[in-house]
């Protein structure tokens, strides 16, 4: 018998806060980190908005606890904050040593620093600490040596569901008892290297991004890190500790189409939700609001759109996108949406999708602009779709302890 | 959960790419590092599509469908990949431009340079709709990778997954990895690899991908019986009592595995764990060792896979990979043990 996965903790930063009160705050304000540039070196630095973390390396090397500044990179420095947020608020320190591993999630991995200092990489030997720095599993490995996480720990790269799919894995070792708590989730910083990458894609907004918005022109891209702990029912019930909520159904497919599009009745993200329900032995009905990937693309909303009507027909629930809240944080962004989506169930409310006016001629509904509160908001999907069609989504349900 | 290891697709920089032979000749190179033997990848892959794919992908894919042809399966119920550096030869052209004052304008580069290229390459060309990721921790990555296809089994997700390890080395990137002092600094003799006795691996690459099933076969080389990671340890000792854990969660001990694949690759520091344990733990065991054949590289194990598995299935040890030389007729339990810098570890069991 598969055991219940429930989360005992999240962690944030990201645009709109450098932790969960501050994101509550910003949140409850419909307050939108995006804006200019002001650390990040970038070539289209004034030709698109950006949602950037608000603070230079420097602070946030002393918000971590350091003061040594060491080879840690941009991403290392976020995801470290933001998991000993949740680390911390799941009070993972005062309880007994169960089996615990960390799942992360990153794209760039140490790009920052690596961009910064590849033509001395190329000629000199002056910042060979930086080199090691730049795959993928370096800032994993930081993160889980300053949690002292050891008995297993991975990082998963599925670009844009990235952090969807740390959740995901993290939930399966926890049902099938190989782990007894797991901190998952992603860690994404800014750098030249994929904000190029989007560029030369031509998929990035002048403006904000607006979802499901009939002139969307894209993403605006964000960053930030975002953790959950998740733990089996048994070891949640250590310590008299709340339960934020409970991953009720999760859901992975590729909708192998093409590389970067996705196709326009939506196949890959149908299948997502639909297995994300079946697992949670759920039907449509039960879903009270998703939130979507919605990146504002032109493609990616016409994809998702399409296939939420198919799923859910006449009866759809609220749906919004809050990219035009933090922007697109990339891997992160599933962690980060999920950490927004355990909110909305745990405060009745429902986000706004910021920067909507034109409704696609596509779609039959429209998504939420204002924010609702004072509602019962027991099941919440949130979906996390990447490059190459590695589509995940995630059911949260409402706690109850 | 034991998974069948049902076909196997392996690039690498030996003779490897016809399953039905198991080291015909062996490579013997002087090389900086050692390069893959490249297919005609025209065979695999429809020249449209593969015109504007780099290397690696070209490598993923091919390696793919050799091993789904080798297995008989024509459409996997999950594909996961390992890489630990993704495409180098992508991220690099990225970098140079960037490092040139170049805009960048063809998005390729950028597309292959994400992790997740491979396995979703190799998707769309399958067009395989189920369960699909990407591990990318260093030489935990392939590992990562085989656990998740042992979890699929055990949840009864799938019944046959497409599971693989693949990486690349270009000339621009030891340049710079050899700074750090961990890589061979002048081309070396790969079959006297050992000889040396300086810092640093040797350097190399490869792609192997496996059909994996949750059922037996009748044409299987062996059963996946386990993976293990474990994290720095903090002395020898620790690493031995993981191993024997290890073993003994799977009702065996050191003494009964009729060969153990190590992970020497030439750096007289790194090395030096295998000899403690090749004296220790293992004083009995016959020993055996790849990273000659195909170097170092993050998902180096998937070589090392694929040379257990054909072991069990042809039930004889090339002399190349010996490492010493112990009395054996029958092989039915191997153990892979690997090690990056003393940090990150990894165990695979592979029995009959």
């Amino acid at each position: 018998m598969a055991k219940r996965v429930v989360i005992t903790g999240i962690g944030i930063i990201s645009s709109i806060g450098k932790d969960l009160p501050e994101t509550f705050a910003s949140l409850l304000a419909s307050r939108s980190g995006i804006g200019r540039l002001h650390h990040l070196n970038s070539t289209h630095q004034d030709e698109f908005p950006f949602a950037e973390v608000p603070f230079g390396n420097e602070k946030l090397l002393s918000m971590a606890g350091f003061t040594d500044p060491s080879n840690f990179s941009r991403n290392t420095l976020l995801g470290i904050i933001a998991a000993g947020e949740a680390f911390r608020h799941a009070r993972l320190e005062e309880l007994s040593k169960l089996k615990t591993g960390l799942i992360s999630a990153t794209t760039v991995g140490g790009m920052d620093q690596c961009e910064r200092f590849y033509d001395d990489f190329l000629t000199n030997d002056t910042k060979n600490q930086y080199i090691d720095v730049y795959d993928c599993a370096d800032s994993t490995e930081k993160i889980a040596s300053h949690m002292n996480i050891r008995d297993y720990m991975t990082t998963i790269s599925t670009a844009c569901s990235s952090a969807a799919n740390a959740i995901l894995l993290g939930a399966r070792m926890i049902r099938l008892g190989q782990l007894d708590r797991v901190v998952a989730g992603g860690t994404e910083a800014l750098t030249s290297f994929h904000v190029n990458g989007f560029s030369a894609l031509k998929i990035l907004d002048k403006l904000p991004c607006r979802p499901f918005d009939a002139n969307r022109n894209g993403i605006t891209l964000g960053e930030g890190a975002a953790y959950l702990v998740l733990e089996s029912e048994e070891a949640a019930g250590e310590g008299n500790r709340e339960f934020f909520a409970e991953l009720a159904g999760y859901g992975n497919a590729c909708e192998a189409y093409h590389q970067t599009a996705s196709t326009p009745d939506g196949k890959g993200a149908l299948l997502a939700m639909e297995r994300a329900l079946k697992v949670g032995g759920l039907n449509p009905p039960d879903i009270d609001y998703i939130n979507a990937h919605g990146t504002g693309t032109d493609n990616n909303d016409i994809a998702e759109g399409v296939a939420i009507e198919r799923l859910f027909g006449d009866r759809i629930p609220y749906v919004s996108s809050t990219k035009p809240l933090t922007g697109h944080m990339t891997s992160a962004a599933g962690s980060a949406e999920a950490i927004l989506s355990i909110l909305c169930l745990n405060h009745g409310m429902i986000l706004p999708n910021l920067n909507f006016k034109t409704p696609m001629p596509e779609l039959h509904f429209k998504p939420v602009t204002e924010l609702i509160r004072g509602i019962n908001v027991s099941m919440v999907m949130s979906n996390s779709f990447g490059f190459g069609g590695n589509n995940t989504s995630l059911i949260f349900r409402k706690p109850t302890n | 959960m034991s998974a069948y290891i049902d076909g196997i697709g392996l690039i690498s920089p030996q003779q490897t790419t016809d399953p039905a032979r198991f080291l015909p000749e062996v490579m013997e190179y002087t090389a900086d590092f050692l390069q893959v033997i490249n297919p005609n990848y025209k065979e695999y892959i429809n020249p449209i599509a593969s015109r504007r794919m780099s290397k690696l992908i070209k490598m993923g894919i091919t390696s793919a469908r050799i091993a789904m042809a080798d297995a008989g399966c024509q459409m996997p119920e999950a594909i996961i990949t390992g890489t630990g550096l993704g495409s180098v030869e992508d991220t690099e052209r990225i970098l140079n431009g960037m490092n040139a004052g170049e805009q960048l304008m063809n998005p390729t580069p950028f597309i292959q340079s994400t992790y997740n290229t491979i396995s979703s390459q190799i998707a769309i060309s399958l067009q395989c709709h189920h369960y699909n990721s990407t591990y990318v921790h260093r030489s935990f990555s392939f590992e990562s990778a085989l656990q998740d296809a042992l979890l699929q089994f055990e949840e009864a997700a799938a019944t046959t997954a497409l599971v693989g390890g693949i990486d690349e080395m270009t000339s621009n990137h030891l340049g710079i990895v050899r700074r750090t002092g961990h890589w061979k600094m002048e081309p070396v003799n790969n079959l006297r690899l050992l000889s040396y006795r300086t810092p640093g691996a040797l350097a190399g690459e490869g792609a192997a991908y496996f059909i994996l099933r949750g059922a037996p076969s009748t044409s299987h080389y062996g059963i996946l019986k386990d993976v293990k990671t474990f994290y720095h340890p903090k002395e020898l000792q620790e690493t031995s009592l993981e191993i024997t854990a290890f073993l003994a969660s799977n009702n065996l001990t050191a003494n009964q595995l009729d060969a153990v694949i190590l992970g020497y690759n030439g750096d007289i520091h790194s090395d030096s764990v295998y000899d403690q344990l090749g004296s220790g733990l293992f004083n009995e065991n016959q020993q055996l060792w790849y990273k000659h054949l195909c170097g170092e590289y993050f998902t180096s194990t998937g070589f090392a896979l694929w040379l257990a598995a054909n072991i069990l299935r042809h039930q004889y040890i090339p002399s190349v990979v010996k490492f010493n030389n112990q009395p054996a007729d029958s092989f039915r339990h191997i153990l892979i043990y690997n090690q990056f810098r003393n940090i990150n570890h990894s165990l695979i069991l592979v029995s009959l």
